[in-house]
């Protein structure tokens, strides 16, 4: 059963991650990965939820190691940052880094705190 | 007539090139339905092994860390294999490299997992793990980057 859940919710996350990254980049030209760091940001987010809730092993198989953990990357994370530095942006790519990183463990934290409080 | 790969910054989608742009409007069932299988792959062998190898709340999630530095080790060889293929078959990026790499590899529990390390009280483990998996992670794409261009290059000489 938990694997049927996890398998439904990386059905679904790995084709909103593409389908995502397609919108974000048709409304804007910069080569700055925005639409990587917006699931990786929504991902984190919501896990942050599931995580303070706390979810039960239905819910976190579905929504935590299935959607969330498809819908966001670390793969395609750094070979953006790889190829932004070895096209000259260096900048750029530690920007992608650090924002990452730093967005990521404030939306988990966030997401973590809220739960916390409406749960309590 | 092919168009010349053109080098991406983004292996999931990257709209500057023509080829990813018309993708999902020539066939979006298809290009969805292999994002999804990959993802359901990717996302089935990650919990496997986090399954095989649990953590505590204060530990170091070596599981995680493993499945992210090897995740980013096969992107970077896959995205050089393909684009020494100029691109190769239309569904191999988005099979394998946006489903089965992508639903592998994990961003949100990796943030999560180090949030949690906080908060139980183990900043040490927190901050280990936040550095070690940031560097993996790009020591691994970029040597399998370079390593596997290298060697395709040296094969068609």
């Amino acid at each position: 059963m938990t694997v049927l859940l996890i398998a439904l919710g990386a059905a679904v996350g790995a084709p909103l991650r593409y389908l995502t990254d397609r919108a974000v980049q048709s409304r804007h030209g910069s080569v700055f990965p925005w639409g990587t760091l917006l699931v990786n940001v929504a991902g984190s987010l919501l896990l942050g939820v599931l995580v303070g809730w706390p979810a039960g092993p239905a819910v976190s198989a579905l929504l935590g190691t299935g959607f969330c953990g498809a819908l966001t990357t670390y793969s395609t994370f750094s070979y953006e940052t790889l190829r932004l530095t070895s096209g000259g942006h260096r900048l750029l790519a530690l920007a992608n880094v650090l924002g990452s990183v730093a967005a990521g463990l404030a939306a988990a934290t966030a997401g973590y705190a809220v739960a916390r409080a409406l749960t309590g | 007539m092919p168009e010349p790969f053109e080098p991406r910054t983004d292996p999931d989608v990257d709209l500057h090139l023509p080829a990813d742009r018309r993708e999902l409007t020539a066939r979006p069932a298809t290009v969805l339905a292999a994002i999804a299988a990959g993802g359901v792959l990717g996302a089935l062998a990650r919990a496997g092994l986090q399954h095989a190898v649990p953590h505590p709340p204060t530990g170091f999630p070596w599981a995680t860390f493993t499945i992210n530095t090897s995740g980013c080790l096969l992107i970077g060889v896959l995205m050089a294999v393909l684009g020494h293929l100029d691109g190769g078959p239309p569904l191999a990026r988005p099979f394998l490299g946006v489903g089965v790499l992508g639903g592998f590899t994990t961003f949100s529990t990796y943030a999560v997992d180090v949030q949690r390390a906080i908060v139980v009280g183990a900043p040490g483990t927190a901050l280990a793990y936040l550095a070690a998996t940031v560097l993996g992670a790009l020591v691994a794409v970029a040597l399998g980057d370079a390593v596997t261009a290298g060697l395709l290059r040296r094969a068609t000489r």
